[in-house]
C-alpha cells in the first residue's frame, strides 16, 4: 500500500481552509485553554497567597497541571472534530470513493489536530507567563517528553471515538465532547494516584497520564525526572494506540459491510 | 477490456435482500443505465462498485481490478458524483476542487481546475463557498469535481437532478463530449428517463434487487410495445412478479 504525501496534504489543506475564513474557529481552538488557565491560575495565586511558599509550589503544580492536561484535550478534540467536520458536511461519501487511504485520513487528521494543540496551547503558555509568573518551558526538555505522551493519549483516545462513530453514526457524537474529560478524574492531573480510593488506582495507572504528571509532580517538586513512571507512560501509550488501531481497522471494515460509511449522518 | 465486470453480485442485510445475484458488464466507452424505483438495489450496486460496502457474495472488477483485494488502484481512476452528498459547504469551490485534485493526484492541477471552470461556466463562482450555491451550481461543481482526475469510469447518480432544462441539456451534452474525447465508460442511475434514452448505450431495469430486463433503450421500448422509456419503467415497476 503506497501512501501520499499529496492526499494528507489534501486533507491538511481541506481543513485549514476552514479555520482560514472562520475566526470563531480559530477564536475556539484558544478558548477552553485560556479559561481553564484563568481560572486554576487564579486558584493558583490565592492557595500561593494564602499558604505562602509551599502554596507557591502548589499552585505551580496546579497550573503546569492544567496546560499539560490541555494537550490530551486538545489532541483527542483536534482529531475527532476533523472527523465530525466530514460527517457534519456529508462529505464522507465523497472522501471514501477518492483513492484516500483510511491511514492517510488518520495521518492528516493527526497533524491537524497537532497544530490545533500548539495553536491553542500557545496563547494559554503566554498568559500563564504574564500573569502568573508561571513558566512551563522551564521543566526542561523532560516537557518534550511530557507532550508527546499526553499527545498520544489524546489521539487514541480519538481513534476509539472514531471507532465508536463508525459504529453507532453521528448519534455517538457526544462522546467527542464528553469522554476525555470524564477521564479527566483518574488521570491524576492534580493529586497522585495514591489520593484514589484503593479500588480506583489500577485504572489510573493504566492510563499514561497518570503517570506523566507524577512525572511532572517529580520534576516539580524535587527537580528530578521520574524515568521509571515516564518509560511506563511510553509503554502503555504504545499498548493503547496498538489496541485503538485494531479496534479503528475492525471498525471501518465493519462499517463498510454494513453501509454505514454512506449513512453515518442521517 | 470492460470498465465494470460485476459477477453473481449479492448484498444482503440482516432484514433486506438489498441485490439479489446480478451480474453484468460495461465495456470501455460504453454508458449503461440503471434505472429502478426506490429500494431496487441502484444505490447499493454504485456502493459496492465504489467500494464503499463490501458484497455479501460475487465479484466485481473494474478496470482490470478486484475490488475486493485491490480497490484503491481502481479508485484513482473512476470518480463519481452524486447530489445526495455534498463537498464541504465551508470551502469555496475552487478550494474544492483543489482538495480533490490533490487527493486524486492530478498533474498541473491549476490548469485542470482552469479547464473545469470553463466547461461548466464556474468563473464567478470559483470563490463563493460551496454551501452558499444554488442547488444546480452545487450540481455542476460536484460535476466538475467528478471530472478532475479524467476518470476512465465515471459513475453519476442523479447527474442533472435540481438542474433546470437548459443547464440539464448543457451538462448531458459535456457528458457525450467527455465520452467521445476520452473513450470513458460511464455508468448512470436516474430517474430521467429522457436522459436515459439519450445517453446510454444499454440499460439494467433493477426491481427488488434484481436485473429484470435489459437491453438498449429502442430495444426495450421496442419490446414491451411502448412509446419511451417511461412507460417501459411504468410497467416493470407496477408488474406483479412471481
Amino acid at each position: 500500500m503506497k501512501t501520499s504525501l499529496r492526499r494528507i496534504w489534501a486533507m491538511i489543506y481541506r481543513h485549514l481552509a476552514v479555520y482560514r475564513r472562520s475566526w470563531p474557529r480559530v477564536a475556539e481552538i484558544a478558548y477552553w485553554p485560556t479559561l481553564n488557565l484563568l481560572i486554576w491560575g487564579f486558584t493558583a495565586s490565592y492557595i500561593a497567597h494564602l499558604r505562602g511558599a509551599p502554596g507557591v509550589q502548589t499552585g505551580g503544580a496546579l497550573i503546569a497541571g492544567v496546560l499539560l492536561w490541555e494537550i490530551t484535550l486538545r489532541g483527542q478534540l483536534g482529531v475527532t472534530l476533523g472527523f465530525l467536520e466530514e460527517i457534519w458536511s456529508r462529505n464522507l461519501g465523497h472522501i471514501f470513493v477518492s483513492p484516500l487511504r483510511p491511514a492517510e485520513l488518520l495521518a492528516a487528521l493527526l497533524s491537524v489536530s497537532l497544530l490545533r494543540t500548539l495553536a491553542g496551547l500557545f496563547p494559554a503558555t503566554i498568559i500563564a507567563y504574564l500573569l502568573y509568573h508561571y513558566n512551563i518551558l522551564l521543566l526542561g526538555p523532560v516537557l518534550l517528553l511530557f507532550f508527546v505522551n499526553l499527545l498520544f493519549m489524546g489521539w487514541w483516545i480519538a481513534l476509539g471515538i472514531v471507532s465508536l462513530l463508525f459504529r453507532y453514526g453521528a448519534g455517538a457524537e457526544a462522546l467527542a465532547w464528553t469522554i476525555a474529560f470524564g477521564i479527566t478524574p483518574v488521570a491524576c492531573v492534580y493529586y497522585p494516584a495514591s489520593a484514589l480510593p484503593v479500588w480506583l488506582q489500577p485504572v489510573a495507572m493504566a492510563l499514561p497520564a497518570a503517570h506523566v504528571f507524577a512525572g511532572m509532580r517529580a520534576g516539580l517538586f524535587q527537580h528530578a525526572a521520574d524515568w521509571p513512571d515516564l518509560a511506563s507512560a511510553c509503554a502503555l501509550n504504545l499498548a493503547w494506540m496498538l489496541l485503538a488501531i485494531v479496534v479503528f481497522s475492525a471498525e471501518f471494515r465493519r462499517a463498510r459491510i454494513r453501509g454505514a460509511l454512506i449513512s453515518i449522518g442521517e | 477490456m470492460d470498465a465494470i465486470t460485476v459477477t453473481n453480485l449479492v448484498k444482503r442485510y440482516p432484514h433486506t435482500l438489498a441485490v439479489d445475484d446480478i451480474s453484468f458488464t460495461l465495456p470501455q466507452g460504453g454508458v449503461l443505465g440503471l434505472l429502478g424505483g426506490n429500494g431496487a438495489g441502484k444505490t447499493t450496486t454504485i456502493s459496492m462498485l465504489l467500494g464503499l460496502l463490501v458484497p455479501t457474495s460475487g465479484q466485481i472488477t473494474v478496470l482490470g481490478h478486484d475490488i475486493a483485494r485491490d480497490r484503491f488502484k481502481a479508485l484513482e481512476r473512476m470518480n463519481f458524483s452524486s447530489p445526495y452528498i455534498a463537498l464541504p459547504a465551508r470551502l469555496s469551490v475552487e478550494e474544492n476542487l483543489r482538495v480533490y485534485g490533490h487527493l486524486y493526484n492530478v498533474p498541473n492541477l491549476r490548469r485542470r481546475i482552469a479547464e473545469l471552470t470553463g466547461q461548466f461556466h464556474l468563473g464567478a463562482l470559483l470563490a463563493r463557498p460551496a454551501g452558499e450555491l444554488s442547488a444546480g451550481q452545487k450540481t455542476r461543481v460536484a460535476l466538475a469535481k467528478s471530472l478532475i482526475n479524467k476518470p476512465d469510469l465515471l459513475l453519476l447518480d442523479e447527474p442533472t437532478a435540481s438542474l433546470d432544462p437548459d443547464t440539464g441539456d448543457y451538462v448531458r451534452t459535456m457528458l457525450e463530449a467527455y465520452r467521445a474525447e476520452t473513450n470513458a465508460a460511464i455508468l448512470l442511475a436516474s430517474h430521467n428517463m429522457a436522459e436515459v434514452e439519450r445517453l446510454c448505450d444499454t440499460v439494467l431495469m433493477l426491481k427488488a434487487g434484481k436485473i429484470v430486463d435489459q437491453g438498449t433503450p429502442d430495444a426495450l421500448i421496442a419490446r414491451y410495445g411502448r412509446e419511451d422509456l417511461e412507460q417501459v419503467f411504468l410497467d416493470i415497476a407496477r408488474r406483479e412478479e412471481p
